[in-house]
């Protein structure tokens, strides 16, 4: 500790600079930081320390606040994002005012990026001397409390949906679940299997899903589409609209009548649930357990909104008329006080990956398509046939289509390679046929994961080691007339391979959902570069996004199996009843805030706010700011003519001092 | 053990069994050339095959890889852990027929033909080509004729390569060479530009150049 | 637009049924081709091998006659119908535009030899010019004899798709069955469109060219196509002038034409047969419904 000469009165500051073990103290000389900061005017104490944010450091700051009689604080560290929250409340517990504090990043801005380490020290004091400077001027500031509405919403039914909301449900709070489709169930509701214990997957989902329909917390509404979302953590309000499905919900019973009624004797319409591998009526339900259990009509293919001259059969059959033409779009307005997105994701569309003759070659298959025809309840009973029907002698299944691609997507899709050995393993039960696999690397981290990989082997499935070129029908000999004709290397021998098939499944990998974008827009969330919503911090706040009461679950934030969604979901469940739990949120006050005498009227701000937290006040012909939507990113401020707007914590002259510090020649 | 046995013990073949023909194979990282990677990068123009996954598709997608002592993915694996000597006397980077296919189909966007083609300068210029082999040869009398007549005629350039290699020989059936020369295919005299000055000028420019660029 | 024209040394020996077609199809047409002054070789992929900066330079050289000849006013269209051609002139000025080393080394040379590129040409395959520039209607229009005894199997071969060309996709390129259905041909469907003829090899490892274009030519065959249409001069000597020493190796029969897309579109506009080079193939393709599927191989 140094200690510099006595100095009596306001302000009395204590510095500290942070090791970080060798984070920091690798590169910048700490103890030279801490001498040279002791000499600055009003500081009182300069120390440095192995760890600041651990408990003798925050033990350290409050001490010296009481004995030495300090005023102000100054932590010279890491990343404000990380540890300003631990650093203000050590403050606030010795007695200050928590906002009588500034934190200086000599982690991620100095000893992280800089090579010297003179260089590093000389910025490091540099930057804590414009720190110093300006928490001189530090205004003491009140943090204000918004209530929280004990509902949520969660956005999309798949299984992140369904398990965040009888978890919150089952807490005791109010539900809201809003799904685009007719039914909720979402990717999982389409597979046979889940791997590595091969459950079915309708009898793991199917009740979770009639559990969501029956709880009284949960109101569920499919085939909606949020449109609107307005307010702020603890009182959003939300705008859904419910697209007509021209079948009243409240008297439908499900039991299917009306389908069987249709004028159409056998279904011609592709079939969205069975990827289009079997065909439905105008008037459907997406499959035998889709919940609700509601038959909606297709206005696009029914005759009746074609032409208005259909017999209405299906009309004629309901004994409950809960048929209704007329039927239009309802909206509903809901207030609540957090949300889960859980939008999921979409396999990547086979146009991106034209090598494989996908469209062009008919029997080279996606692998939701196989999903299909190996489940029991789906276009084929469960047999696993080409598309003329016969069962397939040899199948192979292309790995990383569409991931780890450049012209694709960079990314690892993670999920693909267990599918890929859970399709393995069916085919071959279902069939007996010779299944190879080509996989580029394979990728079996999980509980279970590595050993279903094993048992899959032990089957006698052929692994190739090798991403495909190309799939094609050109026979170079005999036996591989009439086949599809893999062209690989088997990295692992050296050798190119050429593999006759009859059947190819494209193992496509996940991508955005093709709705992100627009989902992103609504809850005001960030995406990484490849356009999945973005956390808060990869690691301490998975399902936070930077948008406060607002969680992510599931693949709209990352590709991911069922296991690491349902953890999620249940992450995120857990952070909103925290957040609701509190019963309120204390928030940021970097806000900003319009001095009344000094404003023109002139409304220049309104339009700039990106959070329509001002309006104008037509009677007295001023901007009115609200600071529970301010989000403190200061551009009302920057733009005022008159300079009537300031902001708390980035105020004129703190800022100005700051600048000065960093720019005062080093003497 | 008298006369050399035709068949080795136990049904083995000879070379198994027979010490001479018995060839280490291990790779010491001391006969490696660590800097070889770094050198085909430059020369390269910096194509970033250092973060190559190994997948195969060049080997997959490429027309000639069937004929090769090592697939191209070998190859990139090898240059850059630094097999110096055995890639710069392989047959795979002379067999490459320059038709991009890998380039195209490349997940990771290497330009696998550039790096073809680096390595066969460099093979050139460590005169560690094969010597017989007729593709070198083929390239550099291509380089003389056009450096004298500025064009170059196929039909000089398929007898030097008949006479400069006896391993094989162009057209097999001559008769298919006099039908060409026959049908106007193969004009004996060759052609040359006007300015061959400019030609010479040109060439002499590039070596100016590049001694400067890399002194 | 006017066009310039860069014919390669192969147009000048082994080409030559393609340059006398493709100039007697382009008068045909109207639209006149201007020959490059004293153009001088490509630079062509052997070069490659020996000297990288050299192959440019000596490519960048016919870049800056081309702007001599038509101004640098606007950009110039420099058309070269050897695939090897093409591929080095695009490849140069797309590596004049944006490696530095390339520009600094190639830059000094064509100084000294008193020469300098502005960027200014944009090389075009012949195929992309008919297609895209005159396109396949006009060309529909001018056509008088129908050609529907064809059954083509275009073959793109590698380098005027792969891969810096854009006139359109180098996987499944689909602009030359465009243009010979036009013509009231039939095309094939095959995956060979554009795999390599075995190019070079043909003449220094013979034995791997002859497998592959071999593979090239029985697929064609197996696709029911009666001739092959290429689009360069090193595809057309590999497919054609080896057949016969195909059927001795491989003990088969094959009797494939070979012709450019440029004999066989001259047939299409009336072009007399002596003007489009006929009689320096020497498999003729099926000129009328009548005749026999693929012509009576030369006798050599």
């Amino acid at each position: 500790m140094f200690e510099p000469a006595q100095q009596n009165g306001s302000p009395r500051i204590g510095f500290y600079v942070c090791h970080c073990g060798h984070n920091i103290a690798g590169k910048v000389d700490v103890t030279a930081v801490a001498q040279a900061v002791a000499r600055f005017p009003g500081v009182v104490l300069s120390r440095d320390y192995k760890y600041m944010c651990s408990d003798p450091g925050q033990q350290m700051i409050m001490d010296d606040i009481r004995e030495q009689k300090l005023d102000r604080v100054v932590v010279a560290s890491c990343s404000p994002l990380l540890h300003e929250h631990t650093f203000r409340t050590a403050v606030a517990r010795g007695g200050l005012n928590a906002f009588h504090f500034q934190m200086v990043n000599i982690r991620e801005n100095v000893s992280w990026v800089h090579d010297d380490p003179a260089d590093a020290t000389e910025k490091a004091v540099d930057l804590a001397r414009a720190a110093v400077r300006r928490v001189r001027l530090h205004r003491a500031l009140e943090q204000k409390k918004v209530p929280i509405t004990p509902a949520v919403l969660i956005v999309g039914g798949g299984i992140a949906g369904i398990h965040a909301a009888l978890t919150l449900a089952s807490a005791g709070k109010k539900v809201y679940l809003v799904e685009k489709e007719p039914t909720i169930g979402g990717h999982m509701a389409k597979f046979d299997k889940t791997f590595p214990t091969l459950d079915c997957a309708a009898c793991i989902l199917t009740p979770k899903m009639s559990a969501v329909r029956s709880h009284p917390n949960i109101t569920l509404w499919t085939y909606s589409e949020v449109t609107k979302v307005e307010g702020f953590v603890g009182r959003y309000r939300v705008t859904v609209k419910r697209k007509p499905r021209y079948v009243i919900e409240e008297l439908c019973v499900g039991c299917l009548e009306c389908i069987e009624a249709c004028v159409f004797k056998e279904g011609k319409f592709y079939d969205e649930f069975n990827q289009g591998l079997g065909k439905r009526k105008p008037v459907y339900i997406p499959f035998p357990q889709a919940t609700p259990q509601l038959v909606l009509i297709d206005p696009e293919q029914c005759i009746e909104f074609k032409s208005g001259k259909c017999k209405k059969t299906c009309a004629e059959k309901c004994d409950r008329d809960a048929i209704d033409f007329k039927q239009t779009e309802r909206i509903e307005q809901i207030e609540v006080g957090a949300v889960i997105v859980a939008t999921g994701f979409q396999t990547v569309p086979s146009e991106k990956v034209p090598f494989y003759g996908y469209g062009r070659m008919p029997n080279v298959f996606t692998a939701l398509e196989v999903e299909r025809l190996v489940n029991a309840s789906g276009p084929t009973g469960g047999q696993v046939v080409t598309r003329e029907g016969k069962a397939p002698k040899a199948v192979g299944i292309i790995h990383c289509v569409g991931s780890r691609d450049e012209k694709t997507n960079r990314w690892c899709s993670r999920v693909c390679c267990m599918y890929s050995l859970k399709l393995a393993h069916l085919i071959k039960e279902h069939t007996g046929a010779e299944v190879f696999n080509f996989y580029t690397d394979m990728r079996t981290a999980g509980k279970g994961y590595e050993e279903f990989f094993y048992k899959v082997m032990d089957d006698g499935v052929h692994f190739i080691r090798g991403r495909v070129a190309e799939v094609s029908d050109w026979a170079f000999t005999p036996d591989e007339e009439g086949k599809l004709v893999i062209r690989v290397e088997d990295t692992l021998i050296g050798r190119v391979r050429r593999v006759p098939v009859d059947m190819v499944v494209l193992a496509t990998g996940l991508e955005p959902g093709p709705d992100s974008q627009q989902i992103r827009r609504l809850f005001n969330m960030s995406c990484s570069s490849e356009g999945f919503f973005l956390e808060r911090h990869p690691k301490l706040a998975p399902v936070d996004t930077f948008t406060d009461g607002v969680y992510i679950a599931g693949a709209c934030q990352s590709p991911k199996d069922i296991p690491d969604t349902v953890a999620q979901a249940g992450a995120a469940a857990a952070q909103v009843l925290a957040l609701i739990d509190a019963g309120s949120k204390e928030l940021e006050p970097n806000t900003a805030y319009i001095v009344e005498e000094e404003c023109s009227g002139c409304k220049s701000c309104i339009a700039l706010c990106p959070y329509t937290a001002i309006s104008f006040d037509a009677a007295r012909k001023k901007a009115l700011l609200n600071e529970a939507l301010c989000k403190g990113c200061g551009t009302c401020v920057a733009s005022c003519p008159s300079g009537s707007i300031r902001q708390n914590l980035f105020q004129d002259d703190e800022i100005f001092s700051e600048i000065e510090g960093l720019l005062t020649p080093v003497t | 053990m008298g006369s050399k046995p035709s068949t080795a013990p136990y049904g083995l073949p000879l070379h198994v069994v027979e010490p001479k023909k018995v060839r280490l194979q291990i790779a010491f990282q001391s006969e490696l050339d660590p800097a070889f990677a770094q050198r085909v990068k430059w020369r390269a123009h910096g194509e970033a095959f250092l973060n190559c996954i190994q997948c195969g598709t060049c080997s997959a997608t490429c027309p000639v890889s069937p004929y090769m002592d090592y697939t191209p993915r070998k190859i990139v694996a090898m240059v850059r852990e630094g097999f110096k000597n055995d890639v710069l006397q392989c047959l795979t980077i002379w067999l490459c027929a320059s038709c991009y296919s890998c380039t195209v189909e490349c997940p990771r966007q290497i330009r696998i033909t550039d790096v073809m083609y680096a390595l066969k300068r460099e093979a050139i210029s460590e005169g560690l080509y094969p010597k017989k082999l007729p593709t070198p040869v083929l390239a550099t009398e291509f380089f003389k004729q056009v450096e004298k007549r500025g064009r170059n005629s196929e039909a000089l350039l398929m007898m030097a390569l008949y006479w400069k290699t006896n391993l094989v020989k162009v057209f097999r059936d001559m008769k298919l060479g006099m039908t060409l020369i026959r049908m106007g295919h193969l004009p004996l005299r060759p052609e040359s530009v006007r300015a061959k000055g400019e030609i010479k000028a040109l060439m002499d420019g590039v070596e100016k150049a590049e001694k400067e660029l890399w002194s | 637009m006017r066009y310039l024209y860069y014919p390669g040394c192969s147009l000048r020996s082994t080409g030559k049924a393609y340059e006398e077609s493709l100039l007697s199809l382009f008068r045909a047409l109207d639209v006149p081709l201007e020959e490059l002054d004293d153009w001088n070789c490509c630079g062509a992929t052997a070069y490659m091998a020996v000297d990288e900066d050299k192959a440019m330079a000596l490519a960048a050289r016919n870049l800056s006659l081309a702007e001599r000849q038509h101004g640098r006013s606007g950009q110039t269209q420099l058309v070269a119908p050897c695939s090897a051609c093409f591929l080095v002139l695009t490849k140069t000025d797309r590596y004049l535009k944006g490696n530095p080393e390339v520009q600094k080394v190639v830059g000094r040379a064509l100084a000294d030899a008193g020469h300098s590129y502005a960027g200014t040409v944009t090389p075009r395959h012949p195929l992309d010019v008919l297609v895209n520039d005159i396109g396949v209607e006009t060309i529909a229009k001018k056509v008088k004899s129908r050609l529907g005894h064809l059954r083509l199997a275009c073959y793109y071969g590698c380098q005027i798709v792969r891969p810096f060309a854009s006139f359109d996709d180098p996987r499944t390129p689909s602009t030359f069955e465009k243009l010979m259905e036009a013509l009231g041909a039939e095309t094939v469907d095959w995956p060979l469109r554009t795999r390599c003829c075995g190019a070079s090899l043909m003449g220094t490892i013979h034995a791997v060219g002859m497998e592959m274009s071999y593979s090239i030519l029985k697929e064609a065959r197996r696709r029911g196509a009666n001739c092959v249409v290429t689009t360069c001069p090193l595809c057309q000597l590999n497919l054609e002038s080896f057949q016969q020493e195909m059927n001795k190796q491989f003990d088969d029969d094959l009797r494939m034409p070979v012709a450019y897309f440029t004999q066989i579109l001259g047939l299409a506009l009336g072009i007399p047969n002596d003007k489009l080079g006929f009689n320096k193939i020497i498999i003729p393709p099926p000129m009328t419904s009548g005749a026999p599927q693929g012509g009576e191989p030369a006798r050599v």
